[in-house]
């Protein structure tokens, strides 16, 4: 076994992985509020307001960032079900069933913010126009992986069938876009593009980016917050979260147990 | 003792069952009863004027179908489950999307085909317009076995669960969503006197795809499901 | 102040938004502490009830 294997291993154990997330856990929720609070103080002092849409748009700088980050998670969690299903990770399977609810909820962001951004600038609270129905589908297949996993007894088994049900959707999700396309479409173009420029003031575009990078630590610090729960269920009768759920006050009065369980 | 051929297998699964349905027919009404309750409806809702009732005819019908090939769904592995049949399926030496995918047909044969031959009729009682009569038709020949292949993934995924009804429509009906769209919309742009056959051609290479893919899909489902 | 705070007439939209991001999002991170906190008291439960248990057979 080569070295990166081996670190791969034993990053993936779950006692280790539960330390390193319990180190990483405040740095992600840290770095995202400090970013978040530069980059919402960018957006709606800084930045100057829109000559089309007056100081509405500034819903732009959450409702785009979750737009993404509700993408991100779907592609997260899909990976992480994929490396589970085919290789049987147990840390894959806490991740990406960890990811679902964040997802869930960022999609839920999107959806309400747009809503309350269409309403004065389409002079409506909702269209059924190719992006937010496809968001609306997001929503729905997360809490479709979300009921299964919560459906099913057996917490890997669990595990594994939603992770299929997300791996379904990874296929489904760009048919459904594609269809839902073939209606005409109301949705304003995409105002920031990766490849080529962007139709965006830099003003504008700097505290974009930032509550972008913000909202992803905030993923990831939920994320690796879920993933140490779900580990901590998970190995419920090993030693080492014996240990944790004890404490050290109370490790005293578990050791009879302990002993009790090696020798019978 | 050796196992027999896979033809003979796929034969056998297929002729058990059919005479397990037939044993039951009078269950096998029960989707198109829905399907026309569902129907009966809408009139009562929107009012019997035959010009508004012409506008919603195709969508309403394939929605009724729908709903009603979503609630038949459940009984495609329930009575395996329950009689332990569906794990020796499992374990048998043919290969399980095969199988799976002959049950999936059988099911469809008499679930959906029912259903796909009083569409006409519920399509009368909404005063469908003569040109999308036979659009109606054979958007929905190409949809309901989609509908089949695709449901079966989700249902061999909640095949242990004792209450999944509800479960199973949040399941499935996001991704029955393009078929819907495809096949509606080819029903209204035979309505508008657009041109229909690129949504027909969209739904077929989708069918051809699930033909391929849903098998084995459902296998991998089931394989999960049931370990 | 004022001024910030109305939005160019668009606050009751924007703050909704920011209000509905910011509960959401914060309750997003709460969620898992309180779960942890669940799991953790079952399992200190479920351990006592085993030490009692081999203590009874004693």
């Amino acid at each position: 076994m080569n070295a990166l294997t081996l670190w791969f291993h034993k990053t993936g154990s779950p006692p280790t992985f539960y330390r390193l997330a319990g180190l990483l856990l405040p740095w992600c929720y840290g770095i995202a509020l400090l970013l978040g609070a530069i980059g919402l103080y960018g957006g709606l002092v800084l930045a100057p307001s829109d000559y089309q849409q007056g100081d509405a748009y500034r819903i732009i700088f959450i409702h785009v960032p979750s737009a993404w980050m509700g993408l991100f998670a779907y592609f997260f969690m899909a990976a992480n079900a994929f490396i589970a299903l085919v290789w049987r990770i147990k840390l894959s399977e806490v991740l990406a069933m960890a990811s679902a609810p964040a997802g869930a909820a960022f999609t839920f962001i999107t959806l309400v913010t747009g809503s309350l951004w269409g309403k004065p600038m389409w002079g409506t609270w909702w269209t059924w126009d190719a992006r937010l129905t496809s968001e609306l589908v997001l929503l729905f297949l997360y809490l479709g992986v979300m009921g299964l996993y919560a459906a099913i007894e057996d917490r890997r088994q669990a595990a594994r069938a939603a992770g299929f049900l997300a791996l379904v959707g990874v296929v489904n999700l760009p048919i459904v876009h594609f269809s839902v396309n073939w209606w005409n479409t109301l949705h304003q173009g995409s105002t920031v593009r990766l490849l080529g420029p962007s139709h965006i003031d830099a003003a504008m575009l700097w505290p974009l980016l930032l509550m972008a990078i913000a909202t992803h630590l905030w993923f990831f610090g939920t994320v690796l917050a879920r993933t140490r729960t779900g580990l901590l269920e998970l190995d419920g009768g090993k030693d080492w979260v014996r240990a944790i759920a004890l404490g050290p006050e109370m490790s005293a009065v578990a050791a009879p147990a302990a002993t009790e369980r090696t020798h019978g | 003792m050796k196992p027999g051929s896979t033809s003979a297998a796929c034969a056998a699964l297929i002729r058990r069952d059919l005479t397990l349905v037939w044993r039951r027919r009078g269950d096998a009404v029960n989707p198109i009863l829905f399907a026309l309750i569902v129907v009966a409806l809408f009139p009562f809702a929107l009012g019997p004027e035959p010009e508004q009732l012409r506008r919603i005819a195709a969508g309403v019908v394939f929605v009724a179908l729908l709903l009603a090939g979503l609630l038949a769904l459940d009984t495609l592995f329930r009575g395996d489950y329950e009689d332990g049949s569906l794990e020796q399926l499992v374990l048998s030496p043919h290969p399980l999307a095969l199988l799976l995918a002959c049950k999936i047909a059988v099911h469809w044969l008499t679930t959906a085909l029912p259903l796909l031959l009083v569409a006409p009729l519920l399509g009368e009682l909404l005063h469908v317009a003569e040109p999308v009569r036979w659009v109606l038709l054979g958007a929905l020949a190409l949809a309901t076995p989609l509908l089949s292949l695709i449901g079966a993934v989700c249902v061999a995924l909640t095949v242990g669960m004792h209450r999944s009804g509800m479960l199973l429509a949040l399941l499935v009906l996001p991704l029955y969503v393009p078929v819907l769209i495809f096949g509606a919309g080819a029903c209204n742009a035979a309505l508008a006197g657009l041109p229909y056959v690129a949504p027909l051609l969209w739904l077929g290479a989708a069918l051809v795809l699930a033909l391929v893919l849903a098998p084995l899909a459902c296998a991998a489902a089931l394989r999960i499901s049931l370990s | 102040m004022a001024e910030f705070l109305a939005m160019g007439g668009y606050a009751p939209y924007v703050w909704a938004s920011y209000a509905v991001f910011f509960v959401v999002l914060a309750l997003d991170a709460l969620a898992p502490r309180a779960q942890r906190k669940r799991v953790l008291a079952e399992l200190r439960g479920r351990l006592k009830r085993r030490q009692s248990r081999t203590e009874a057979r004693r």
